[in-house]
């Protein structure tokens, strides 16, 4: 999003203001927030994201420049230049390519670096067993019940009765 | 002309006002961002690989019980207003709907949709999950999510760390991926002026809050999306807990705030909502934010009991079906058209009216 002020620069600071009883949010840049003194004032906060782009390849992060400049993913060729200006990755082996910024960047970002939630277990890596695939018609016939889709139920109930 | 009656109530069943709360929360939406192992990101991926997407997820939500019936927009094929209808409807995203900065669509863009779950492909991540529910409403959107996404997680292969949980293109998502937002109205907090603490109270505590199309969006008639802003480190059902917590406090607030304006200025509360409700009723052209603005009054005045026999469905409606693309679309006009402000004012009038004339 484009600074409302200068047209110029991209919008890092959302100020959100009550003007006659009417909500309005600004989008500015740093520089042209700063021009009006709201920096760092107006809700959201800033996400830590934008400095920590920033500070890559200014060698702050404990890596000499030059070195991170030429890393590149050998998945999908991006380096760390190309997510400092996108702010997005390449591929999902960036993660490791870049693993000491990413884990400075997610313990900055999130506060931490550890996923805690659910963990994927994808259940077509093991061999399919005529128990398991009994196991998934179940869970589908469950599923199809519940949402009243009943014409596939009956279809998954006629499987089941086939293997079972 | 798109077909949105392959959707389930159009797509609009999260505006029923049938959900818990919805006299103060509009809408509870949470999507989940996931990418497929050994391919590169949408970022960066060919129009072939996205196409792939497209392929391997179709085959996958053919497969399920959850998606098997969805729903299929090609955004990349879709005329200009077909995708601003898709995006009032709140389905699709800014970016997969390619109405941001650059104004065009990502090929291999496209959206399935079955009931009220859906997922977008090739938005900023290969698939989005998305659920939407009637008012405040965050652990039933979240059941019906999580089952989607065990469905095809078992059909397709989805990109995971051991350590950082799902990996995402942005690293501001990664772990759980889950993005949980309540759109919620909170015209008493911005009378009382309130609203600066409130929103500022937010970011302290792990939260966010946007404007009524979600990312980069502007508040609109009192509107604000409260979402959580960090993804990993917590589970789902802790993040969802903080959030729902957050917001109770939030409606707490907002209810304490329109007591408030009805001790201290009943008259004045009471002429300006029957102030909106009588522009809106007798106004002969009315503008989007005008509109938006003046329905947040007539809304605040339904919800503490001043306006009688106006429904907050009735409401909700008009919040869609009085934005441009809906309206140009209804009739037949360019999303530019200069009359559109006269047809919304006779939309308005005519709804209005419909809904006083049966409960009177």
């Amino acid at each position: 999003m484009q600074c409302e002020q200068c047209h110029e620069r991209e919008a890092v600071v959302h100020l959100t203001q009550i003007v006659d009883e009417q909500v309005t949010t600004v989008h500015l840049c740093e520089r042209c927030a700063a021009e009006k003194g709201v920096e760092g004032a107006g809700p959201p906060a800033k996400t830590p994201l934008g400095d920590f782009l920033a500070a890559i390849g200014k060698g702050q992060l404990g890596v000499p420049v030059g070195t991170v400049e030429l890393m590149r993913c050998t998945t999908c060729g991006a380096s760390l230049q190309d997510f400092r200006e996108t702010g997005r990755l390449g591929c999902a082996d960036c993660y490791r390519t870049f693993e000491l910024q990413m884990r400075d960047l997610l313990r900055r970002v999130h506060g931490s670096t550890h996923h805690v939630g659910e963990r994927y277990v994808r259940r077509g890596s093991a061999p399919v067993t005529a128990e398991r695939a009994q196991d998934d018609l179940r869970e589908q016939l469950r599923l199809a019940v519940e949402t009243e889709n009943f014409e596939l139920a009956a279809e998954i109930r006629d499987r089941l009765r086939v293997v079972e | 002309m798109i077909d949105l009656t392959l959707l389930a109530d159009g797509g609009l069943g999260w505006l029923d006002a049938s959900g818990p709360d919805s006299h103060l929360v509009l809408s509870t939406r949470i999507r989940l961002a996931r990418n497929l192992a050994g391919r590169v990101f949408v970022s960066r991926s060919s129009e072939s690989e996205r196409e792939a997407v497209v392929r391997d997820v179709q085959a996958a939500a053919g497969d399920t019980v959850l998606l098997r019936q969805a729903a299929r927009f090609r955004l990349d094929r879709l005329e200009p207003l077909e995708r601003h209808l898709l995006h009032e409807r709140h389905l699709v995203s800014r970016d997969l709907a390619g109405l941001g900065a650059e104004g065009r669509t990502r090929s291999g863009a496209a959206l399935l949709m079955q009931d009220r779950v859906g997922v977008m492909l090739n938005e900023e991540d290969h698939l989005r999950l998305q659920a939407l529910a009637s008012g405040f409403a965050l652990e039933a959107a979240y059941a019906s999510l999580d089952r989607v996404d065990t469905e095809l997680g078992q059909r397709l292969a989805f990109a995971f760390h051991p350590e950082f949980g799902y990996l995402t293109s942005c690293p501001t998502n990664v772990g759980t991926g889950l993005r949980a937002s309540v759109l919620i109205h909170l015209p008493g907090l911005v009378l009382t002026k309130e609203i600066s603490k409130v929103l500022q109270g937010l970011s302290q505590v792990g939260l966010t809050f946007r404007g009524l199309y979600g990312e980069g969006s502007e508040v609109v008639g009192n509107f604000f999306q409260l979402s959580n802003q960090t993804t990993l480190g917590q589970t789902e059902a802790e993040l969802l807990d903080h959030l729902g917590k957050v917001v109770r406090q939030v409606m707490d607030y907002e209810e304490q705030a329109r007591q408030v304006l009805l001790r201290n200025a009943p008259a004045i509360i009471e002429d300006k909502v029957w102030r909106a409700y009588g522009l809106l009723r007798y106004a002969r052209a009315v503008s989007f934010d005008e509109a938006m603005n003046l329905l947040s009054g007539v809304r605040l005045g339904v919800g503490v009991g001043l306006i009688p026999g106006v429904s907050i469905y009735t409401l909700n409606k008009l919040l869609i079906h009085a934005q441009p693309a809906h309206l140009a679309a209804a009739e037949g006009l360019a999303l530019d058209d200069s009359d559109l402000p006269i047809h919304r004012a006779h939309l308005v009038r005519r709804v209005l009216e419909d809904d006083t004339g049966r409960s009177r």
